[in-house]
Formats: structure tokens, C-alpha cells, sequence
């Protein structure tokens, strides 16, 4: 079996917990972290085409270098708090195609609900959302936060 | 024909601006433009060295701030910046965001939108990846702020500068007037932003310690910015011009610094100082043949607030037709009539505006998309759909923010 937990900053240990919990020990387990490509760009170029000072990127790491490091970071926290064997894997681009991408030939996706946790039915956000309706395998879809029990739902009429 | 030659000029030097041929640099464009403009007769010499005059202070103003700002890069100024917004966060994505909006507003205000762009976004980049939290609405931040937190103060954008040597005011007397504007323009901001990219400042995991990488506080660089800001609140009163000031606190950050001379040279930007010299010849020409009273009908006059905000969008669109420095140089001589209140109001539709488009206008927008330029990677939905949600109530707000200062202040 291929397991593919998708590692986000903000949501990974909770991911990391059910992983542990949930995924056979015999499973081979891919740790995942994709770097927005966008983001990046914006933060490398943040006003191209404005007629201003063109200075020169102060010396030091670029944004690259230093988001691929921290990535590397993360992925190695979240393997040590897995407490197995897995294969890192960075990658770099639009973040929902890339997981999409790295999910082929996978059983298993794993990833953490990131929408808002109280105004349910939204708990997923914008690129869970396209990663879940998208995913060529099984997802496992784990609570970031403690999950609300049902009392706390707002049941529409006809379920009431 | 006089007319035709120096609209030609100004199409020329903004086309060199925007594409960035190898083989024609802006400034060499728009050097040669203003100089064919005059040979020509389109512009007499008096005219010419009248609009330099009128131009050469605030383009030493504004060398003056680029080397202050870049003293303050040496000295670390943004590596500490990076580490205060860090301890502030507390490790919750939404105390960063806040974190970033005081530290990008504060280092727009004071050393300018340059500084914000180029020298503190990638700390804000790094700053957010090292804590573990999403960059991506605090990178957006920086992009927007870097704009709108430009209302405050005459030093906080080039655009405020040549209004500000239009205007008549007092340096304290700008501030004044828009501090609300610049504080409505954050809290709009702040709104969208953070509901925008809620998804993103949600968090459940722990915070990475920062104490352990805590940098020196540059202290000296501090003093320097801090004294250069007094100064400039009492110039009017001491009778000291404000760039005097600037001047004295980036001779004293490099006399500390002791930089290498082409270092603090390529600092100071002179190509782009000469661009907007240049530039600002070819405007005056272009307003003396027609622009000018072409502008001037489509500019609402007065100070009530219908014409006020009028003169905002008329501004914002023209900053996102051709850039906004050459909408402030073609706009400044019709708005100076109603200063301060029309000029003010400019300075909101430009210095706003450009945050609707990425890149600074629809005709850079138009270049790159032609050339397909390396920014495929940029998310254009994403900063249009930001653009639309807040520049303009920024626009409206903001206005009605500067009429009521004027009516009170």
C-alpha cells in the first residue's frame, strides 16, 4: 500500500497523529510539501512594471533557497513525529495540481480538513476542496482541529 | 505638430519603461525624447529648465530617502524588523498578518513603498516560512501595503513627493490630513486580507521558537530614522526644507557604514533619477500642447467630497492606464488649483490604484502578456479578485476620510 500525507504548515501534526494511528505499519508512507510557486514569485518580484527604483535583490539567500530549506525542515519535523520510515518529497508549483500530481500511483491520500471550523459545511478551503473532488485515490480526511459534535451543527429543515 | 511630437516622446519613453529593451534603457529613451522635444521647439529652454527646477529638489529628496533606506538594509534594520514581527506572532498565523500590516505600513510610511518591495517582503517571505505559517497572506500583504500604507506621509511614495513640493503644506500638515485616509485605507485592507486568506491563518500546530536567532537591535540605524522623522515633523517650523533632513540622515548612515562608493552610488538609482527628470520635461511639453487642458476637463474641481472623490477615480484610472508617476506628473499642474484637498485626493486614486493590476498598469499588463513575460507563475485571478475587493472602497472611504479631515483638521 502507497500513502501519500500531504504536509501543510499550520494543520501537519494533526495529519501526522491520525497517520500514525491509522496507516499499516507495512505501508510505504510519502511525506509531502508543496511550496507555492505563486507565492514565491510574488515575494521574488512583488512590483514588476512599476516605474521605480529597479534595486538589485539584497545579497543572501533567494526566496527559492529559503523556502525549499524550510520545507526540508518541516518534512524532516513531521517524519520524526511519525516515528517511521518515509520518503520526503518537496515540490514547487501550483500547489493543488502538484498534489494531485504526486497522488498518481498512490491507495491512499492523507490530508487535514482547512476550512473554518465553525461555520460548517465549509471545512474544507479552497485547495482541500480541489485536491478532494480531484484525487485519483482514497482520502483520508483528518480534523485539524478537535472536531464539534453534532449538537453543534445546524441541521437544515428537512433534517430536523 | 508640436503637439504630436511630444505625445510621441511620452509613448516612446513609457514603452521603453514598461518593455525594458537591452538596447534602450528607459532613461537613455526618455533622455533623448526630452532633448529632440526641445531642440524641436515643443518645449522653449525656459520651459524646460523651469519644469527641471521644478523637479531637481524632489529628485534629490528622493535619493536622499533611497540611500537612508538602503544604510537601513545594511545595518540590518529589516533582519530585526523580521525578528520582532517573528516574537510578536506568537506563533498564530493571524498575529503575523498583524505583525506584518504594523511593520509593512510603518516601513512604507517612513522609508518609503521601494523599501516595503524590494527590501522587506522577502524578509516577511522568510520570516513566515521559518515560523512555519503560510506565506502567502502575508507575501500579499506586503504587496498591497506597499501601496496603500503610501498615504501617510510626503517621504512615503515619489508620487507624494511631487505633490507635496505642489502642495503649499507643511510636512506635519500632509501627515495630518492623511492619517485617516491611510488608517481607513489598513483597516479595508486588513479585512479583506484576512478573510481572503482565512483558509491560510488557521492553525492548529506549535510555533517554532525564534528567541534563539534573536539579532542585534540596530540601534544606531534606529536613532538615525527616528531623528530624520523629527526633523521632518519640525522643518516647517525651524524653517528647514524637509530634504535637508533626509540628506543629513543618509550622510550619517554612510559615514557609519562607510560603503563602498559604487555601492552607495547604485543606491541612490541615478538612471532612474534621471528617468524621471527627463520624463518631467517631456510631461511639461506634452501639458503646454493640449494634455493639460484635455486632463483638466476630465478633473472635477473644488474640495466637496463629489468632486474630491472624482478626482480619485479619474486618478486611479489614469494610474492604471500609464503607470502612476507619469499620472502624477500629467496630474499634479491640473489638481495644484485645488490644493490641498484635489491634490490629496490624486494622491489616493494613484497611489492606491495600482494595486487593482499587478503589475502597476493595464499597459504593462497588456506588454507582458504579449512578451509572455517570466510571470506566469503569479496568480493573476487571485490579485485582481484583491485588487476589485479593495481598491475601490479604498478609493471611496479613503476620499471621504480626506474630506472629513479637512473639514475638522
Amino acid at each position: 500500500m502507497r500513502v501519500v500525507v500531504w504536509i501543510v504548515e499550520g494543520s501537519w501534526e494533526a495529519c501526522i497523529l491520525r497517520a500514525r494511528e491509522l496507516v499499516p505499519a507495512d505501508a510505504e508512507v510519502t511525506l509531502l510539501h508543496v511550496s507555492a510557486s505563486d507565492v514565491e514569485e510574488l515575494a521574488a518580484h512583488p512590483g514588476p512594471g512599476r516605474l521605480g527604483p529597479r534595486r538589485h535583490p539584497p545579497p543572501g539567500p533567494n526566496i527559492h533557497e529559503i523556502s525549499e530549506a524550510e520545507a526540508q525542515s518541516l518534512l524532516a519535523s513531521a517524519r520524526e513525529r511519525l516515528g517511521r520510515p518515509a520518503e520526503l518529497v518537496s515540490r514547487r508549483g501550483r500547489v493543488e495540481r502538484e498534489v494531485i500530481e504526486a497522488c498518481e500511483g498512490s491507495d491512499l491520500l492523507v490530508l487535514a480538513r482547512d476550512g473554518e471550523p465553525r461555520r460548517e459545511p465549509k471545512s474544507l478551503g479552497r485547495r482541500s476542496r480541489f485536491v478532494v473532488d480531484h484525487a485519483g485515490c482514497a482520502v483520508l480526511l483528518v480534523w485539524a482541529q478537535e472536531p464539534r459534535g453534532p449538537e453543534s451543527i445546524h441541521w437544515p429543515p428537512h433534517l430536523r | 505638430m508640436s503637439e504630436t511630437l511630444a505625445l510621441v516622446a511620452l509613448v516612446a519613453s513609457l514603452a521603453a519603461a514598461v518593455a525594458r529593451p537591452r538596447w534602450a534603457p528607459d532613461w537613455a529613451v526618455a533622455t533623448l525624447a526630452a532633448v529632440i522635444v526641445v531642440a524641436a521647439g515643443a518645449l522653449s529652454l525656459h520651459g524646460a529648465r523651469s519644469a527641471l527646477g521644478r523637479l531637481g529638489p524632489t529628485v534629490g529628496f528622493l535619493a536622499a530617502l533611497l540611500v537612508l533606506a538602503d544604510g537601513c538594509r545594511r545595518a540590518a534594520v529589516f533582519d530585526a524588523l523580521g525578528a520582532l514581527m517573528a516574537i510578536g506572532a506568537g506563533g498564530r498565523p493571524r498575529r503575523l498578518l498583524a505583525m506584518v500590516f504594523l511593520v509593512a505600513a510603518g516601513t512604507t510610511a517612513v522609508l518609503s513603498l521601494d523599501a516595503t518591495i524590494v527590501l522587506l517582503t522577502p524578509i516577511v517571505f522568510a520570516t513566515a516560512a521559518r515560523l512555519r505559517a503560510s506565506p502567502r497572506p502575508h507575501v500579499y500583504a506586503c504587496s498591497h501595503l506597499a501601496n496603500t500604507a503610501s498615504l501617510l506621509l510626503p517621504v512615503s511614495n515619489l508620487t507624494n513627493l511631487l505633490a507635496f513640493s505642489a502642495s503649499g503644506v507643511s510636512f506635519t500638515r500632509f501627515a495630518e490630513l492623511m492619517v485617516l485616509p491611510w488608517l481607513a485605507a489598513l483597516a479595508i485592507e486588513w479585512l479583506v486580507l484576512a478573510r481572503t486568506f482565512a483558509d491560510d491563518l488557521r492553525t492548529t500546530s506549535e510555533a517554532v521558537d525564534e528567541t534563539a536567532t534573536r539579532p542585534p537591535v540596530p540601534a544606531f540605524a534606529l536613532t538615525v530614522v527616528g531623528l530624520t522623522l523629527g526633523g521632518f515633523a519640525v522643518s516647517s517650523a525651524v524653517g528647514v526644507a524637509p530634504v535637508w533632513f533626509a540628506t543629513a540622515g543618509a550622510v550619517a548612515l554612510t559615514v557609519r557604514e562607510r560603503p563602498a562608493t559604487g555601492e552607495l552610488v547604485r543606491a541612490a538609482e541615478p538612471t532612474f533619477l534621471v528617468f524621471v527628470l527627463a520624463l518631467g520635461v517631456i510631461v511639461a511639453a506634452a501639458g503646454s500642447h493640449g494634455l493639460s487642458s484635455v486632463v483638466d476637463s476630465l478633473v472635477p474641481h473644488g474640495t466637496d467630497l463629489p468632486a474630491l472623490l472624482g478626482v480619485a477615480a479619474v486618478s486611479a484610472v489614469l494610474a492604471n492606464l500609464v503607470n502612476n508617476l507619469p499620472a502624477t506628473l500629467i496630474l499634479v499642474p491640473v489638481v495644484a488649483t485645488s490644493a490641498p484637498g484635489g491634490l490629496l485626493a490624486m494622491l489616493i486614486g494613484v497611489n492606491v490604484g495600482p494595486n487593482l493590476t499587478y503589475v502597476g498598469s493595464l499597459a504593462t499588463l497588456l506588454w507582458r502578456r504579449i512578451v509572455h513575460a517570466h510571470d506566469e507563475d503569479v496568480d493573476t485571478a487571485q490579485f485582481l479578485k484583491l485588487g476589485v475587493l479593495t481598491v475601490p472602497a479604498i478609493l471611496v472611504v479613503s476620499t471621504a476620510a480626506l474630506w472629513l479631515a479637512l473639514q475638522v483638521v
